[in-house]
């Protein structure tokens, strides 16, 4: 039993951490006050570039390079259309998901002729599992062994990164000068623009750091979880951190526990595939599919709570002159 | 502002022909960065739609589907709501037509089928825009994210009930038994047939008709109903909206029944027209495709029909297109899908401002 339970914690910190990176990713950008649904599409094409270039160049880290610039050169279109233009917030999203889920399938035929995948990737076109120190040494010691050697330990890098920037950004948007900023802009753009801050600059540097953190995201999905791109693999799970940063309440630490929840919904739906429980019976795994759904929606309709987001959030910002 | 002296023209015809033709450079960029010739593909996509009597029948059979939830999207944005959640309402659309064929199939003509089935998807559909809708107008819950959810929670609802309850038994195939035939919407060249009117078979069928009609339902609704003027006036300015007395909440909570039981009739043309069984996925982002059909028709049902029709080419061409050069997908169309929702919805002010301001000067 308790094997099984760390067993579904490990999984579980695996399919959080892609959702963890893009609700960040979320965050800076919602904070700064662009909605932010093209998280699918950027994780899909960051997804792809990697996997294309570590395919190419035989190396997962230049992989990760050309994920984090296919994210970033995505977020900078959101950005140029919602922040330079004043165009619809949702519409630009909408079309970044689609131009993305067309796009990649398209360029993955003419390059590698596989129907739209990449090939599989091997050896150092992944990341591989680390083992901490004494992962092995302590696998036997009872309890605290199965927690450092099977949970804690064999993990790849990425997976530790993605834990790590949640501090971090704890840190950058409450403790320094550029996240108040974040926050204010976020929330009043007037104010900060009359304190002589340039606020389409800002915003274009939260753009700027949410296409990084959704880059690796994407970067996760198709040379670390997985080996290799897939048609669609991003599989909704923008939309997910979507509602993990809602359901977090635009906040780094409970949006990150909103990821742990969520991916353990996922986690646990795999092993719960055809297994009676008692007292309940079978549940269908789709039930537990739509539950991070329903709960936000729960949580969006004040039944659970309340989730309001910054003020500004989806406005165009339009300096007033003379 | 000297809105008044930009000339009409400009505006409904002029500005989408350049977003239009920004989207297909930018497209033509991607073909030829691929190495193929980008003139010779669209002279096979243009061919694949409109060049022989089949690939018309198909062309517009898209263009139903697209009808159908382009008016969907535009309804809502003409009175300021975004429904992203067109692709689970048509999902459940469908679901409520294929229940209606199911259970009347063989006790029911085909002409009282029609209306059974119209009213199946329209409830089944308007229920599933129902919760959403409610939810903003009474809680105040954005319609937005709430709509995606529901598109989620349609796909995962729509596999549960066809692994568990729907499927034929001892059939592998994810798919209801097939409907009798009394349920079937008749095809396009069965109707015309009778008139002396001989076309080549295809999966256009009598859904398009209806489709037509709705076009002027709906231009009839928004623009000479007192309860059109309402939603226009939501539409407008939600604050003035209050003050000239409408009712926000009610008039969101209808517009909202109104688009997803349109949305809801694309199972009319898949379910009840062509596959005459329930399945999955046969929505194939039709919802989304909707938002740029939107988009390009500016909203009014001409505009949706044109633009409907030129996304149902490119469905049809698209296919055509990837037969006749293989290192071309046919999700080529979905790029330049997603290109016309990027210029002209996000990048609208783009080319508009300039366009415009060029005509302001020339008149001065």
């Amino acid at each position: 039993m308790f094997e099984a339970i760390i067993l579904i914690l490990d999984a579980t910190l695996r399919v959080s951490t892609p959702l963890v990176l893009a609700a960040l990713a979320g965050l800076y950008a919602e904070r700064s006050g662009i909605v932010d649904i093209g998280l699918e599409g950027k994780l899909l094409g960051s997804a792809f570039a990697a996997a294309a270039a570590a395919s190419v160049f035989g190396s997962a880290w230049i992989g990760l390079v050309f994920g984090i610039m296919a994210s970033v050169g995505l977020a900078l279109i959101h950005g140029f259309a919602c922040i330079t233009h004043r165009g619809d917030h949702i519409v630009s999203g909408v079309a970044i998901n689609t131009i993305v889920a067309g796009l990649t399938v398209t360029l993955g035929l003419d390059w590698f002729a596989q129907g739209g995948q990449t090939p599989a990737l091997i050896g150092d076109q992944r990341f591989v599992p680390l083992t901490l120190p004494f992962a092995d040494a302590l696998a036997d010691v009872p309890v605290i062994g199965l927690i450092y050697s099977e949970l804690l330990s064999g993990h790849n890098i990425l997976v530790y990164l993605a834990f790590a920037l949640v501090p971090a950004s704890v840190w950058l948007v409450y403790k320094t000068r550029f996240g108040l900023r974040l926050r204010a802009v976020g929330e009043n753009p007037h104010a900060v623009d009359t304190a002589g801050i340039n606020v389409a600059f800002l915003r274009y540097r939260a753009m700027i750091i949410c296409g990084i953190l959704c880059g690796i995201a994407g970067v996760y999905l198709s040379t670390a979880h997985n080996a290799g791109f897939l048609k669609d693999m991003s599989a909704g799970k923008g939309y997910i951190a979507l509602a993990a940063l809602i359901f977090g309440k635009w906040r780094p630490i409970p949006v990150m526990f909103a990821c742990l929840l969520f991916g353990f919904l996922d986690a646990v739906a795999v092993r719960l595939q055809g297994v009676s429980l008692p007292g309940i019976g079978e549940v269908p795994v789709q039930a537990i599919e739509v539950l991070p759904y329903v709960l936000t929606i729960l949580l969006l309709a004040g039944f659970i709570g309340k989730a309001v987001g910054p003020k500004a959030i989806g406005r165009p910002y339009v300096k007033e002159r003379g | 502002m000297s809105q008044a002296k930009v000339p009409v023209w400009v505006n409904v015809a002029l500005i989408p022909f350049i977003n239009i033709m920004l989207a297909f450079l930018v497209s033509a960029l991607i073909i030829l960065s691929i190495g193929e010739n980008p003139i010779e593909a669209a002279s096979y996509l243009i061919y694949g739609a409109f060049g022989y009597e089949e690939g018309i029948g198909y062309t517009l059979y898209y263009t139903t589907n697209l009808i159908f939830t382009g008016l969907a999207v535009s309804i809502a944005f003409k009175a300021g709501i975004f429904n992203i959640g067109g692709e689970g309402q048509a999902y459940i659309g469908g679901l409520g037509v294929g229940l209606t064929c199911l259970a009347f199939d063989s006790t029911m003509p085909l002409y009282i089928m029609i209306p059974l089935c119209i009213i199946g998807g329209a409830v089944f559909g308007a229920a599933w825009a129902y919760i959403p809708a409610y939810l903003n107008a009474k809680r105040g819950s954005h319609v937005v994210i709430t709509t995606i959810m529901f598109n989620f929670i349609a796909s995962s609802l729509m596999v549960y009930l066809m692994v568990n309850w729907l499927k034929k038994e001892g059939s592998m195939s994810l798919r209801s038994r097939e409907f009798e035939e009394s349920a079937w919407l008749p095809y396009m060249h069965e109707i015309l047939a009778p008139l002396g009117i001989t076309i080549e078979s295809s999966p256009l069928n009598g859904s398009f008709i209806w489709a037509l009609i709705c076009c002027v339902l709906i231009w009839i609704l928004i623009w000479h109903t007192r309860w059109g003027y309402q939603l226009r006036t939501l539409g407008m300015s939600a604050t003035a909206a209050v003050y000239a007395g409408i009712e926000n909440g009610k008039v969101t909570i209808w517009v909202m029944l109104i688009s997803g039981a349109l949305a809801g009739f694309v199972g009319l043309n898949e379910i009840m027209g062509v596959n005459h069984s329930l399945l999955l996925n046969f929505t194939a982002g039709y919802g989304f495709a909707g938002i740029a059909v939107s988009l390009m028709g500016r909203n009014h049902p001409i505009g949706i029909v044109l633009a409907a029709i030129l996304f149902g080419a490119l469905y049809q061409g698209g296919s055509e297109l990837a037969f006749e050069i293989p290192t071309i997908t046919p999700e080529i169309v979905v790029v330049i899908q997603g290109l016309v929702i990027l210029f002209s919805g996000a990048l609208e002010h783009m080319c508009k401002d300039r366009v415009e301001s060029l005509f302001i000067r020339k008149a001065a």
